[in-house]
């Protein structure tokens, strides 16, 4: 598979895996913050963590849409989809997360029409086939995934499709990277950006992070050799005393970022004065809504939504670990009464979520596994 | 819905009510067919059903998955099918060339796998019910002297068999579907797996631990509860599964794990290490077996789980499916 | 937020030049390219797809540079052994150790 396998190559894995232990100062521990969820899933998926040396620790960052939207906000829209008439149409990923009364999927088997969408393009296709019903496309994701929904309001606009809304809770990374930063309880050394992120915003709007902060970030591929790549250049910047933004995903990651994407997202959305991130409260200017032009494609205007807000239950801790200060495993529900089978917090409820990834990937292995695992 | 999947849901449903309420007195690990004796002779039963949408798909159709997904639990269970009845439940309205169709379909491939459809039952229910069409088996079949298989024989170094690429079966109905508008050249795998289930017996038949065709919920859900019931680890090898491109690509645009989808023809086979390779030559020389291999051994750690390792030392754990297998974006 | 793919440029639709047909390892959608109109691909360029857009074209050049830079790795602690093996320590505040014998 182009593009992969040769990201994949074991015999350089282990190379930079090498080159990685001899850069690293072995009096020192490493704390590295990876933002993005797919990153997350990423060192899981490939077993990462079994070749880093000890010292190096990876923190998992707040960058899963799925996990730090509030279950309140999955209330609405399952409370506008259940009109008659409506058909609630989302990604996988929301499928299985559970709102106050159930998640989508059990709404499904109670009679709701629920569809699975690989693209908001594909909502707005149903839309466009289904004219006596109304299509509602609930909107997940950070910059990555915006202008994708804003392409497809353009569209809806320009087509005149009325039968079609987007429930909109598009959030934004580098207010939550600030409120990680801000934490009384922080302790980073550094960042690996999110690289798919960066395709859309580029590398400047992390600037601030090395200027004012003095943290390097490295933007990164989702590879194994990218990831690999990515912390050997932290380590070679923090030897260095250094604190830099640097491009490791130089393939698709330019520094200005895609000029298109980022005019579709003005023309159709704007900033939410503030927003509720679950697990870290509300955060001012982090999330999108649809600017006055679109009302006409505003789920949140088109219909009268509750606006419930659901407190997570106090014994959950996932803002602490959200905020890299708890490992999943140190979170009192961990394993027991929150696991990816009955959620009860933000980070169990996606499969990028740290808690739900730890869970599924790592936390059966024993000490005898790795010794085991193949020379 | 989930109950139905294959995994977790479904494990806790089978095991947390049909079982104590229906089974009584059997406390055995749960295999695909269940062994009775019927004056000294001991014969395999088994019953499935079949419900999946849409009916028709590239490489087979329901009914084909009927004939053979029966034949199939009875081969790893170590029987060869004698007869097999059959029940559909029929939505009202259906047309009657669907049917027909279906009928030709579970005939030839019963005559391919060498079994006799020995009668069956009609039910038709009003329609908006039964999705078209939902067939039903029950199989029964004799037990094959060389093979006696059992969780509990499984040991620390017993190599895991694998018929052939995974995952061809459950992409090729998601993508059938329609609903991700993705276009593939894949085909169901659905086949009769008795002829492997035959020639590892001839060469190897003592040797054999266990036996399973994944099905819903893939290889990954059948090496768990083999996990589980024998309380070994199960310890694969990334780089030897068997995946087709197409497959691959699929998986990784939807974010999806091959060893998590369905398979409707593969077969996996735990084997005592000392007759392995026979046994792999034997599954390589039947046709259709050509791509098996040996993808993974039993050892002592993570007991109860199962991990895949790669050729750079990383290591994950693959669990069981909650519910069925879901595309992600993120 | 993050699951996107590379896959290659087939064909750019007759109805609507924003729509190109795409493959990933012979599965094969349609992948809208409203987000790259200020650098159109063309059939057999590489692009990066999520949720159904294509994000970004993929830059060969920019791939093999990177994998020159990570095959590189082992040669320059090669020739850094060899190096050392002359008593050339880089270390500062070391004093250079006597020459090994070959």
């Amino acid at each position: 598979m182009k593009y992969v396998d040769e990201f994949r190559q074991p015999e350089l894995i282990r190379k930079t895996a090498e080159e990685i232990r001899r850069v690293a100062d072995p009096a020192r521990q490493y704390h590295i913050m990876e933002i993005c969820g797919g990153h997350t899933h990423a060192i899981y998926r490939f077993g990462l963590k079994d070749i880093l040396p000890e010292n190096i620790d990876l923190i998992h960052g707040p960058g899963c849409p799925v996990c730090v939207l509030p279950m309140g906000r999955i209330d609405d829209g399952l409370a506008i989809a259940s009109r008659p008439g409506v058909i609630f149409a989302a990604f996988g990923d929301m499928m299985r997360v559970p709102g106050t009364h159930g998640s989508p999927l059990e709404h499904k088997a109670r009679g709701m029409d629920v569809r699975i969408v690989y693209s908001p393009s594909d909502a707005l296709k149903l839309a466009r086939q289904n004219p006596d019903q109304h299509v509602m496309f609930f909107a997940i994701g950070f910059e990555t995934t915006a202008p994708s929904t804003a392409l497809t309001l353009q569209r809806a606009k320009k087509e005149g499709l009325r039968n079609f809304s987007v429930f909109c809770n598009h959030v934004t990374i580098i207010p939550a990277i600030r409120a990680i930063l801000d934490s009384p309880d922080m302790r980073l050394d550094g960042f690996i950006g999110p690289g798919h992120v960066s395709t859309v915003i580029g590398c400047r709007p992390y600037e601030w992070i090395a200027k004012n902060e003095n943290k390097p970030i490295v933007i990164s591929g989702f590879e194994p050799l990218d990831l690999l790549q990515s912390i050997l250049m932290l380590l070679r910047q923090l030897r260095a005393g250094e604190a830099k933004v640097e491009n490791q995903y130089k393939r698709v990651v330019t520094w200005e970022g895609n000029p298109a994407a980022l005019r579709a997202m003005a023309d159709v959305f704007q900033l939410r004065p503030y927003f509720e991130w679950r697990g870290m409260g509300f955060i001012p200017e982090s999330a999108l809504s649809l600017r006055e032009e679109y009302a006409d494609w505003d789920a949140e205007r088109r219909f009268e939504v509750p606006g419930i807000r659901v407190t997570d239950p106090k014994a959950a801790q996932c803002g602490e670990v959200l905020r890299g200060v708890l490992k999943p495993a140190q979170c009192r529900l961990f394993g027991n009464e929150c696991t990816p089978e009955h959620p009860v917090g933000a980070l169990m409820v996606s499969a990028e979520g740290s808690c739900a990834a730890y869970f599924s990937y790592e936390h059966r292995k024993t000490e005898l596994t790795t010794l085991n695992a193949p020379a | 819905m989930a109950h139905g999947a294959g995994g977790k849901a479904s494990r806790r449903l089978i095991e947390g009510l049909f079982v104590p309420l229906l089974c009584g007195a059997s406390n055995g690990p749960l295999g695909d067919a269940a062994v009775v004796s019927l004056d000294g002779t001991r014969l395999a039963i088994t019953t499935d059903s079949f419900v999946v949408k849409p009916l028709r798909f590239s490489g087979g159709s329901i009914g084909e998955l009927a004939v053979n997904g029966t034949v199939n639990d009875l081969a790893v269970a170590g029987a060869r099918t004698e007869a097999l009845v059959v029940t559909f439940v029929l939505e009202a309205g259906l047309s009657t060339e669907i049917l027909q169709a279906e009928v030709e379909a579970m005939a030839a491939a019963a005559a391919k796998a060498g079994v006799c459809i020995a009668g069956g039952d009609t039910k038709v229910v009003e329609h908006g019910k039964a999705d078209s069409m939902y067939i039903s088996t029950a199989g029964i079949g004799s037990l094959i002297p060389e093979v006696s298989v059992d969780p509990a024989s499984v040991r620390a170094g017993d190599q895991i068999l694998l018929s052939g690429p995974i995952g061809d079966h459950g992409v090729t109905i998601l993508l059938a579907r329609g609903d991700l508008d993705l276009e593939a050249d894949l085909s169901s795998d659905t086949r009769s797996v008795l002829p492997f289930v035959e020639a590892i017996a001839r060469v190897a038949g003592p040797s054999i631990r266990w036996m399973r065709d994944p099905t819903r919920g893939g290889v990954a859900t059948s090496l768990n509860e083999l996990a589980r019931d024998c309380r070994l680890g199960i310890v694969l090898r990334d780089d030897q599964i068997p995946v087709r491109d197409a497959v691959r690509g699929a998986c990784e645009l939807l974010g999806l794990d091959p060893l998590h989808i369905a398979n409707e023809g593969q077969f996996l086979a735990v084997i005592a290490s000392e007759a392995a390779e026979a046994a792999l030559h034997a599954l390589r020389q039947t046709p259709g077996g050509e791509q098996a291999c040996i993808i993974g051994e039993v050892q002592e750690q993570p007991a109860g789980a199962v991990l895949v390792t790669t050729r750079y030392g990383g290591t994950r754990i693959v669990d069981m499916l909650v519910g069925d297998p879901l595309p992600r974006i993120c | 937020m993050c699951l996107a793919i590379p896959g290659k440029v087939l064909e750019i639709s007759a109805e609507n030049a924003s729509l190109a047909l795409v493959d990933v390892m012979g599965v094969r959608r349609h992948v809208d390219l409203g987000l790259l109109e200020d650098d159109r691909p063309a059939p057999g360029d590489w692009v990066l797809i999520h949720v159904g857009y294509a994000m970004s074209k993929i830059s060969e050049q920019d791939a093999l540079e990177q994998m020159r830079t990570l095959e590189m790795l082992g040669e320059r602690e090669g020739a850094m052994q060899e190096v050392r093996g002359y008593g050339l320590e880089e270390a500062p505040g070391k004093t250079p150790a006597t020459k090994s014998p070959a």
